[in-house]
């Protein structure tokens, strides 16, 4: 097959492939820059594009033609042209979930396998597009406001381009996240208090610095990164959609954006439109999104104190959380809130049955879609896609919730002792059972 | 006189100013006295029925009304209110 190289640097755009930035709640229109919030009503802006022109150079066989990862779909990604760098994210596989299935009760299960993105979850995705864009803005650095997967991929992204990286996390973030971001040479900015207030911080810190804040005034660009989920799912099975998408909530950007992914392959007919029951999943220590469904109002009543071991998903006050309501009743689906002993138990089940190790709300998303299939909105036969959005290395205490250590009780649990280097201790070793 | 933090969104409202001193007793009196001072910021930060507008976020000296009492929340002499655009995402 002819791999298309695309002229790195290039407009290979029309200019009006991007119309502009358009906001959610009054449909306002806004020049593309470093602006987020719609000046008239406060609500948040989204990228426009012109599928007619976009129509015209993404074909099926035109994707075929490029290389693997999340610019093959360019023309869907608010960028001028592909950029000339930046880390290899995306075209992720996905797995048939032959053995897991079962135990979920699901018939047809497939993983979206996102822990293999190079800083090893989604959100190197998000951050691609944003680093694009921040390159074209001329930025002095990158930043965000993280609950950990994006410390990781921001700073990675920033390394990659070497600008410098401002990373904000909850200081009581897993220990492995910090030392990941640390790794790659970001500054990291520890606040005292939850991920809300590291947030609310980075807000007001935005505009008053030079930076790139991914997840802030980036954030229309960066939430776009989401749909190449949607797009490789798509091209992963044949150009058709499943019949369910089991997706976590954390602020429900990514939700949303996996939705409208499904929807614009539709509008330009790479897909055909069906219906596609969109499943969200929380931690319910942290669940007020789902608390919001189930309650059957779209006003999400903020959580002060999140009390979870899935910390990625731990926002109490999510932007995107009435979206989220909507989009799941609108399609039939639902949202799950998940406890966290089931969530550790889900990560053994993925990782022993699948040879996939998923961070906690990989967990979290597993157990949503058994939850799903017994409360009936995944009925029998349905083909699910369940999104596995970051590696399991990432949280390295979460599977042992609930374990019982072994026997012998020493180190963790399910390891055995030490033996000696010797024939006769590994004969015991084995007669014993092991 | 409570401290009320404009971001850069509503600056062109207020004439540029970062941060306006507005008396009030509560929230909603502090948020009423702004809107008066700076009459355009009302179709920002209000709905039509006097609430916040929804993309709104008001902070009581950092902690988010809606964890004390919204609106009713009373404000001291020496508070300092912050409206932000609702956006988060880790």
């Amino acid at each position: 097959m002819a791999i298309e190289i695309l002229p790195t640097g290039a407009d290979t755009s029309t200019p009006t492939r991007i119309v502009g930035l358009r906001c959610r709640g009054c449909g306002r229109s806004e020049p593309i820059g470093l602006s987020y919030v719609c000046p008239a009503c406060f609500g948040p802006l989204e990228v426009e594009y012109d599928h007619e022109i976009v129509g015209r150079s993404l074909t099926r066989a035109s994707i075929a033609a490029r290389a693997p990862g999340i610019w093959r779909y360019f023309e869907l990604l608010p960028v001028d042209a592909p950029p000339a760098r930046g880390l290899p994210v995306g075209s992720t596989p996905l797995l048939a979930a032959d053995r897991l299935g079962p135990v979920l009760g699901l018939d047809r299960l497939w993983i979206k396998d996102d822990t293999r993105n190079p800083s090893l979850s989604f959100k190197d995705r998000a951050v691609a597009v944003a680093a694009a864009r921040a390159v074209e803005f001329g930025v002095e650095a990158l930043a965000c406001a993280s609950t950990g997967n994006l410390a990781g991929a921001t700073a990675a992204a920033a390394a990659a381009l070497g600008l410098p990286a401002y990373v904000f996390i909850p200081a009581d973030l897993e220990p492995a996240k910090v030392d990941h971001a640390l790794a790659y040479g970001a500054t990291v900015v520890p606040i005292e208090g939850t991920y809300d207030d590291v947030n609310r911080l980075c807000l007001e810190v935005a505009d008053e610095t030079g930076w790139g804040f991914v997840n802030i005034n980036l954030r229309p660009f960066y939430a776009e990164g989401s749909k190449t989920l949607a797009f490789e799912i798509a091209e992963s099975l044949g150009w058709r959609s499943p019949d369910v998408v089991v997706a976590p909530v954390a602020s429900g950007a990514m939700f949303t954006r996996v939705v409208q992914g499904f929807r614009e392959l539709a509008d330009l007919g790479l897909i055909e439109r069906r219906p596609i029951r969109f499943v969200g999943a929380q931690a319910a220590g942290c669940a007020p999104v789902a608390t919001a469904w189930t309650a059957g109002t779209d006003v999400i009543d903020p959580v002060r104190a999140p009390d979870t071991i899935v910390r990625s998903l731990a926002i109490g006050n999510p932007a995107d959380g009435r979206y989220v309501v909507a989009l799941a009743n609108e399609s039939g689906g639902s949202i799950e809130a998940i406890e966290d002993e089931t969530t550790a138990s889900a990560i053994r089940d993925v990782a022993r049955l699948e040879g996939i190790y998923p961070e906690t709300a990989g967990g979290v998303t597993l157990a949503a879609a058994a939850t799903a299939r017994r409360r009936g909105v995944i009925r029998p036969g349905d083909e699910v896609v369940a999104l596995v959005t970051g590696n399991g290395l990432k949280t390295p205490d979460a599977r042992r919730l609930g374990m019982h250590d072994t026997a012998a009780g020493a180190g963790q649990p399910g390891l055995a002792p030490a033996i000696r280097p010797s024939l006769t201790a590994f004969e015991r070793w084995l007669g014993d059972g092991a | 006189m409570s401290t009320v933090r404009i971001p850069p969104t509503l600056r062109t409202s207020t004439g540029g100013a970062k941060q306006v001193e507005v008396a009030g007793a509560t929230v909603r009196e502090v948020v009423a006295g702004l809107v008066a001072a700076y009459p355009a910021l009302g179709s920002q930060l209000l709905a039509g029925d006097g609430e916040l507008n929804r993309f709104v976020n008001a902070f009581l000296n950092d902690t988010d009304v809606r964890h004390l009492q919204a609106l009713d929340t009373p404000v001291a002499e020496a508070d300092t209110l912050v409206l932000l655009p609702a956006m988060a995402g880790g």
